[in-house]
């Protein structure tokens, strides 16, 4: 094989003097505070999986007890101590805790952080010709606010009133409350801050990538040429973006209503005995706020996926992949329906039935790019030479993951059939695909 | 004896791996060209297989569990949600399984072949054009079927549906009724519930002296029923699972859900031949330590007439805590006698106990 010249522009080279000396500093500004973004995204991608991790020991948990309700589970007693029940049973706050924080973790740690972090960082500046990220300081801000907010996170499972454990939708006024469930108390308070930390730092992520995609793009690297790994990170990181400050909002007024007696979610409460001063705060409001983000986050979490994967199966069938234009419309549509469509998450809320109406309908259009995107990556199979690489079957099984997931939404997109299925397995099934 | 079972576990692992080993070396050694694994046709194979257990469990267990998909169905528009349920169900299973031939059978077909070339195919417009249009015909059809049916279920209730108050809190049920009376709801107010006026009623409102409280939903067969849902502290929500009935209860305002049971609990215990047989109503929204046992038991009755007399025969919630006569205004006071029920020569009496219970005012 012949060798690659890896300088081509040796005339420069001198400019680049500065850059170099970077290279050799010491053992903190090369692994720890490094700028460089394939050091950041080993950083991201460590955290995850260690994420993960944790994640996956909780659900462990919680389904011990859901699945085997009678077993004794005397002999976790090690490991949970007083958060089992004398029978040998969890301890129904703390069963709430392990579902919120397994949803917390898995959705934001695990599938925001640990994907677009890892590959975004790794691999745009790779795809698109460029040296590193536009700002190589704040990308680096961008993993320590993440780390902050982990650190305050894991610490929080440890305190002596548990976690938050008002589910990872965090609805008030259960979780503004702190007389409602310990979890309530510090855990939430200490969920609010991780998560404040979380959002700057995703923030200061997808504000890096998208400049990085618009400007740094190398010599004839036209958006047209783009890869679609490339559109995909750049679709999600507009999405995060435009999508996370709301909840920023919605986690401060949960903050005003928690600490300085406002009432932007409560309303005539008659709890422990007493009634509650706040009157006028709407909880269908936060729901609102929550979704704003939360129905994107579903795209910040699949697109990454999806834009990986067409250029996997593209590689491996050793074909250019089916309708490359097709497939970045799509993503688009996709990317523009994620903003519209929060509400169906809310029909059975008390939401006016009419705004539940046009939700159903905006939900279910998203069926059709989904589809072009399915048929396309079929199609990209087809006379093929497959060679089934480990990335390949990965690939083969996210394609056959994302239809079964995608046909199940049009059940529950549909706001007749939603009322019976709506806070039932069949949303945890679909959420967890 | 388990150390060596576990000696021998690791021996044939360890042999399998250097087969495995040579295998390559051989094939190195042979001079193959690509740099495909020897494994990819066993992948290909393993993937047909996947594909064919998978499709014929899934076609097992839809079958053998056919009914668990659904409860019984006891409401009228439950029936039509159904119907919608099965019909996207036909339409996804169709596309699933489609799809799932294809592309297996796609990776199996096309897989690795020395000397065989991947044809360069880019685009076809016909194709992308008909394979968008089609998935969005099938999907108007059902959004219209769908908001038809929600636009009919979401509709105002008729003016002569029975009307009950649900009202959740940490963890239990209530549910009011406005009594036989006036068949009104009275108004409430969250700053006068106490321990014993667990409603909240604001008893200078007439439409109060009657209503009264109930610790199981009862409902008639074949008539209108509007729910009226609210809650005390946290958010609730009410599922009626039968009735494919699910509303949220959020403090601070009024949720409503209006249905019609078609089956009492008698034809129920008939049809699942369970004599046993009892609806039940849980909460569906996360709550608190006790969520989980935040249930309330339904009863429907076989007709309106049943119904109405168990509402006769039902108390006033002023009459079981005769001590509140005192908060009503003076001059409703004979009013509400007569209403709740309550004989008239026991004035004087109650108006002379002292306040058992005492509001608080925070």
């Amino acid at each position: 094989m012949a060798t690659l010249d890896i300088h081509p522009q040796t005339t420069t080279h001198h400019d680049d003097h500065g850059h170099d000396h970077e290279h050799h500093g010491n053992f903190w500004t090369n692994y720890v505070f490094s700028e460089d973004h394939k050091v950041i995204a080993k950083q991201f991608l460590i955290t995850g999986m260690a994420w993960a991790l944790i994640g996956g020991i909780l659900s462990v948990l919680f389904r011990l007890q859901l699945g085997f309700p009678e077993a004794n589970l005397s002999w976790l007693r090690p490991i949970l101590g007083g958060w089992l029940t004398p029978e040998g049973k969890i301890d129904p706050e703390f069963y709430l805790a392990l579902v919120t924080m397994h949803g917390t973790i898995m959705v934001f740690f695990v599938l925001t952080a640990g994907l677009s972090g890892t590959f975004s960082n790794f691999l745009i500046p790779l795809q698109i010709g460029a040296r590193d990220m536009a700002s190589g300081f704040m990308n680096m801000l961008s993993y320590w606010f993440f780390f902050a907010s982990s650190v305050i996170m894991f610490t929080s499972l440890f305190i002596s009133t548990g976690p938050a454990s008002g589910g990872w939708v965090i609805y008030p006024p259960l979780s503004a409350l702190p007389q409602a469930m310990q979890g309530s108390g510090l855990g939430m308070t200490l969920w609010l801050v991780a998560m404040a930390l979380f959002i700057v730092s995703s923030l200061l992520g997808g504000i890096n990538y998208i400049t990085t995609v618009i400007n740094l793009r190398t010599k004839g690297m036209s958006f047209t040429k783009l890869p679609l790994t490339i559109w995909a990170f750049f679709f999600t990181a507009i999405i995060g973006v435009l999508s996370f400050p709301v909840l920023f909002a919605a986690a401060l007024l949960l903050i005003f209503d928690r600490s300085f007696g406002t009432s932007f979610y409560l309303s005539d409460i008659y709890i422990g005995g007493e009634a509650l001063p706040n009157q006028g705060g709407s909880p269908i409001l936060f729901q609102h706020l929550f979704w704003f983000l939360g129905h994107p986050e579903v795209y910040i979490v699949l697109l990454p996926a999806l834009g990986i994967t067409s250029e996997i199966i593209a590689t491996n069938s050793r074909k250019p992949i089916f309708g490359y234009k097709a497939m970045v419309g799509s993503m688009l549509f996709i990317a523009i329906l994620s903003f519209v469509v929060w509400a169906h998450h809310m029909f059975v809320t008390g939401m006016n039935p009419f705004l539940g109406s046009i939700f159903t309908l905006l939900t279910l259009i998203i069926a059709v790019p989904s589809a072009v995107k399915i048929f396309n990556y079929v199609t990209t199979l087809w006379k093929g030479n497959i060679r089934f690489t480990a990335a390949m079957l990965f690939s083969i099984g996210l394609v056959s993951f994302f239809l079964t997931g995608g046909i199940t939404g049009i059940f529950l997109g549909n706001s007749a059939i939603d009322i019976q299925l709506h806070d039932t397995y069949f949303v945890v099934a679909i959420f967890t695909w | 004896m388990s150390l060596i079972i576990g000696l021998g576990v690791v021996l044939v692992l360890a042999i399998l791996y250097l087969i495995f080993r040579i295998g390559n070396l051989v094939e190195l050694v042979k001079g193959k060209k690509d740099d495909v694994s020897s494994w990819n046709t066993a992948n290909a194979y393993l993937l047909m297989l996947f594909m064919i257990v998978s499709l014929v469990s899934f076609v097992w267990y839809s079958v053998v569990h056919f009914d668990s998909y659904n409860l019984p169905v006891a409401s009228e528009h439950g029936a039509l949600t159904d119907y919608l349920f099965w019909i996207t169900m036909a339409v996804t299973v169709v596309a699933f399984v489609i799809i799932t031939i294809a592309m297996f059978w796609f990776t199996f077909k096309y897989r690795y072949q020395e000397g065989r070339k991947a044809s360069f195919v880019s685009d076809d417009h016909r194709l992308e054009i008909i394979w968008t249009v089609i998935p969005a015909i099938v999907l108007a059809l059902l959004i219209f079927s769908g908001l038809r049916a929600w636009n009919d279920i979401t509709g105002p209730a008729s003016k002569d549906a029975v009307v009950i108050e649900l009202i959740g809190q940490q963890f239990l049920w209530t549910a009011r009724y406005p009594g036989v009376k006036d068949s009104q709801l009275g108004k409430h107010n969250y700053k006068m519930i106490d321990a014993s006026n667990e409603f909240g009623l604001d008893l200078s409102d007439k439409n109060t002296f009657d209503d009264f409280k109930s610790l199981e939903l009862h409902l008639p067969k074949g008539k209108e029923v509007q729910l009226m849902i609210r809650a005390k502290d946290v958010l609730h929500s009410v599922f009626l699972p039968h009735f494919r009935v699910k509303m949220d209860a959020a403090p601070g305002m009024h949720t409503t859900f209006k249905f019609i049971p078609t089956k009492s609990t008698a034809d129920m215990r008939e049809e699942t031949g369970n004599p046993n047989f009892n609806y039940e109503m849980a909460c569906t929204e996360i709550c608190g330590r006790g969520h989980f046992s935040m249930r309330f038991p339904v009863f429907v009755h076989d007709t309106v007439e049943d119904y109405e007399k168990w509402m006769a025969s039902q108390e006033a919630w002023l009459k079981q805590n005769p001590e509140y006569l005192q908060r009503v205004p003076p001059a409703l006071r004979e009013a509400a006698m007569i209403k709740a029920g309550i004989p008239a020569d026991s004035e004087a009496a109650i108006m002379a106990s002292p306040v058992t219970v005492t509001a608080k005012f925070k």
